[in-house]
This record gives C-alpha cells, structure tokens and sequence, in this order.
C-alpha cells in the first residue's frame, strides 16, 4: 500500500487545489496514468500515479486545497490484499458539486437552465478563473452579458460589487520567485551567434508545398528539432545544477516557453524531444501549445524540463537574453529572423538571419560549452534535411 | 456562400483561437496577427479551420494576401465555390 502525494508541480508550489478525480475507489490504474486534476497558479494540470495498482481509498474531496505532499490517495499494489474492516465505511461516491462541474468543464460553454430558454454561459477560460478568484457570481454576469464574458467583464462586475481585484496573481509571483531566485543564484553568461536561415526555410517551403495544411511544418518546430540535436552533441547544457554539481539528463525535456494571451507565462516540457522527429516534434508542439492555453498540462510536462527554449521571433525581438530557470543549466533563446546583408565566400548578398543566443549556468559549464552548441546549432540548420 | 458569411465565418475562427479578443477590436485592414497578437501557430490554426470549413488551402507562398481581414475575406471569396 502507498500514498498518493499532492506532487510539488514546480519549486514555488506550495499548494493546489484538488479539482476533479478522474479515477474512483476500486479502479485499476496503471503507470503514469492521469488521475486527478488539480489547480495551480500555472492552471488546471492533470497529476499522473507513477506506480500501478488498485486506488484503495480517496482521501480527498474535489475542490480542497491541499499543501504538497498531503496524502491525496492510498493505492494497493495488484497482489496486496485490500483493507476489509475500513473499506465499506469509507466507501462513497465522490459526487463534484455543480459548482465543481461548471469550473471544471474544460470547453467553454456550459448549460446552465434558465428561466424558460436553456441559456449558456460563454466564457473564456481566462475569464472564469478570475471569476472565481474574485468571487464574481457568473450567472449574474451573464444575464446582462451580450456575447462571450471576458477577464475585463468579471473585473468590472467584481469593482462594482465593491471588491477589488485581487493583486496578487499567483502565476505572476511564481515567476517572479524563480526568477530572483536565478538572479541571485546562478552566474550567467551570455553567447550569441548570427545564424543564416535561408536554406532551412527554403528547404521547408519546399517541403510544405508539397503537403496539405494540417501536415505543414513551423519553422519553430524546425529550430525546436535543431537545438535538441544539438543538446544531444553538447549535453552538459541539458540538465540540472543540483547539491553543487551538474546532473546531466539522458532525456531532452526542453521547455518551451509559451506566452498565455494577455498575461504569464508557462514553459511545459516537450517530454522525450529526443525520441521525435520532425514531424512528430511538431505534432507534439501542437499538442503541447493547444493544452497549455487550454490548461490541460500533465505534472511530469511542469516539472521535468532540462533545458528552455524561448522564441520571441514572433514579436520581431532579435536577441533573447534569457533567465535560466532553476535548476536547469541553459536557456536558448531564437530571435526574429530578419533579411539582412551577409557576406560569405567574398560575396555580398541578403540573407534570412536569427540571432540564436545562449544562457549558461557558469557554474555548471564555461563559455566554450555554450560556443560548441551554438556552433553545433548552426551547423544542423545549415543541413535541415537531417532534421527529419 | 456570400461574401459577408465568409467574413463571419474568419471571424468566427479568430474568436475560437482568441477568446479575449472582442470582434470589434479585428480592424479589417491591420495585420491580423500583429495587432491582435497571433502567433504563428495559431495563425495556422486559424487557416487549418477555415480549409477544413471553406475548402480552400492557403499555400505558405500566399501567406502575403491573408494578412488583414479584408485581404483574407477576399481571397477565400474569390477561391471558394
């Protein structure tokens, strides 16, 4: 027998609020399953078992908040007898309150009858967290609501109930946590590269005029591919910086750094990046980009990260300087890719070009380190027909 | 399908990848992806939904003449049948 613990889903949780059980007493579970939802300032995240056995008894209700490491379940290895004396009396259905149901409904409509019309409440996601947060009565809202309610609607409707929002935003105080915590702790430096991406992203025109559009392949999933090839090559940069040394990691779990519209930011593992190709590096990013803004991440995706990858090529920014995330040893950040002069072979032409930079824990690895991946980095986009 | 459905159509599409978006924050001939913070991801997204719903594929080469709404309603009319 075992207990099921509240995992800790990143260094500054401390607490999360069990949601919903996606298991019953009774149930065969199996490794890695998903089990249960729970709620950080990072969203809902789905927590996995990492044993498999019988779930003997659920310790907690749905929508309790419960700090890390409190016993949520009891699970029973498959040949363990179970417990006979205390199982009928503990033995209930675990019934979510509607409440329960209507924060949980990961689509963003829900039924609610009124009056006499079946009415429903459009949401967004963002929006109904902040409802809840500020304790704002949404069917309230929505009557008066036209169209989809949004953040700016709930905050609205909490001012004039008299209650201010609430400062403090959890996710906001998880990053800047870490974040001091990295700026105190690890001596960064910094290397940066001019990389020529013209014959990749000729190379990926021509691969995507030849595919339909739910095949295409990003250029982000390119460079995604790219760096974890050459981690692989350079994997003193994929880890974690722990009792004073550095532990490498076998898996390339990068993090990619997904902005949330209008605030925060997460950065969930690609888990196993080194197992994909490219197209299954971009159908995991989909997936992985999809669940993120959906808040539908798996614990393992939040807290196994061996390395970021930071894109704000989107945003026209040419050079990242990034923070590493402790205790990983690296980050990588990718900038826009801009036409630019570029002379080679006593030529002058106009090339596509992204500045790709390195933060490295000088504790962990010296500047050579980081130039070699870099180095490695430009040298896999230059033959991107090894990326497949 | 006339004109004014394929517009609300796109639009439609944008709200679904963007819900924070109000429909009268799309400017119909500011960049889309610019102005209402649309990664390149989602921009995909958008186009795979409106292919799967107008039929029409936007090759990467024409990415150019689906960047404002206008431009984007304008060309799925003229393709679609």
């Amino acid at each position: 027998m075992s207990k099921f613990l509240m995992p800790s889903l990143g260094a500054d949780m401390e607490s999360a609020v069990l949601m919903e059980w996606m298991v019953k007493e009774g149930d065969h579970v199996t490794k890695g399953q998903v089990v249960a939802e729970v709620e950080t300032s990072k969203g809902v995240i789905e927590i996995e078992v990492f044993e498999e056995g019988i779930v003997e008894k659920i310790m907690v209700d749905p929508e309790t908040e419960c700090d890390v490491g409190t016993p949520l379940a009891m699970i029973r290895s498959i040949n363990e007898e179970p417990l006979k004396d205390e199982k009928k009396s503990v033995f209930k259905t675990v019934q979510p309150s509607p409440e329960a149901e209507l924060e949980q409904e990961p689509v963003d409509e829900i039924e609610v009858p009124e009056e006499n019309l079946q009415k429903r409440i459009k949401i967004s996601p963002a929006a109904r967290k902040k409802a809840r947060e500020l304790g704002v009565d949404l069917d309230a809202l929505s009557s008066k609501a036209k169209g989809t309610i949004h953040i700016s609607e709930v905050e609205t409707a909490a001012t004039l109930k008299g209650k201010a929002p609430v400062a403090e935003d959890g996710m906001r105080q998880a990053i800047a946590k870490a974040m001091s915590r990295s700026n105190t702790e690890i001596p960064h430096y910094y290397l940066s590269s001019s990389i020529n991406m013209s014959p990749a992203l000729e190379w990926l025109e021509q691969l995507n005029s030849k595919r339909s559009i739910k095949d295409r392949i990003l250029p982000a999933a390119l460079l995604i591919r790219a760096v974890v090839q050459a981690v692989e090559e350079i994997p003193e940069l994929n880890g974690f910086w722990k009792d004073g040394s550095l532990h490498m990691s076998e898996a390339v779990n990068p993090g990619i750094a997904i902005a949330l519209r209008k605030g925060g930011l997460i950065t969930p593992a690609l888990l196993n990046a080194q197992e994909m190709s490219l197209d299954k590096t971009m159908q995991a990013l989909s997936d992985l980009i999809s669940r993120t803004r959906a808040g539908k991440l798996r614990g393992s995706e939040l807290t196994q990260q061996s390395i970021t990858i930071t894109n704000l090529g989107d945003l026209g920014v040419e050079r990242v300087y990034g923070v590493i995330y402790p205790p990983q040893v690296a980050l990588v950040g990718l900038g826009h890719i801009i036409e630019t002069p570029w002379a080679e072979n006593d030529a002058l032409s106009v090339q596509k070009v992204m500045q790709a930079t390195l933060a490295g824990d000088h504790r962990a690895t010296d500047g050579r380190t980081g130039a070699l991946f870099l180095d490695k980095l430009n040298q896999f986009l230059q033959r991107p027909e090894e990326l497949l | 399908m006339t004109k004014e459905q394929i517009k609300q159509t796109i639009i439609e599409q944008i709200l679904e990848i963007a819900p924070d978006i109000e429909e009268d924050e799309i400017i119909p001939d500011e960049n889309l992806q610019r102005s209402l913070e649309i990664d390149s991801f989602d921009f995909l997204r958008v186009l795979t939904e409106l292919y799967e719903k107008l039929g029409v594929e936007v090759p990467e080469a024409d990415y150019g003449k689906v960047d404002t709404l206008e431009h984007m309603t304008d060309y799925f009319a003229q393709r679609h049948k």
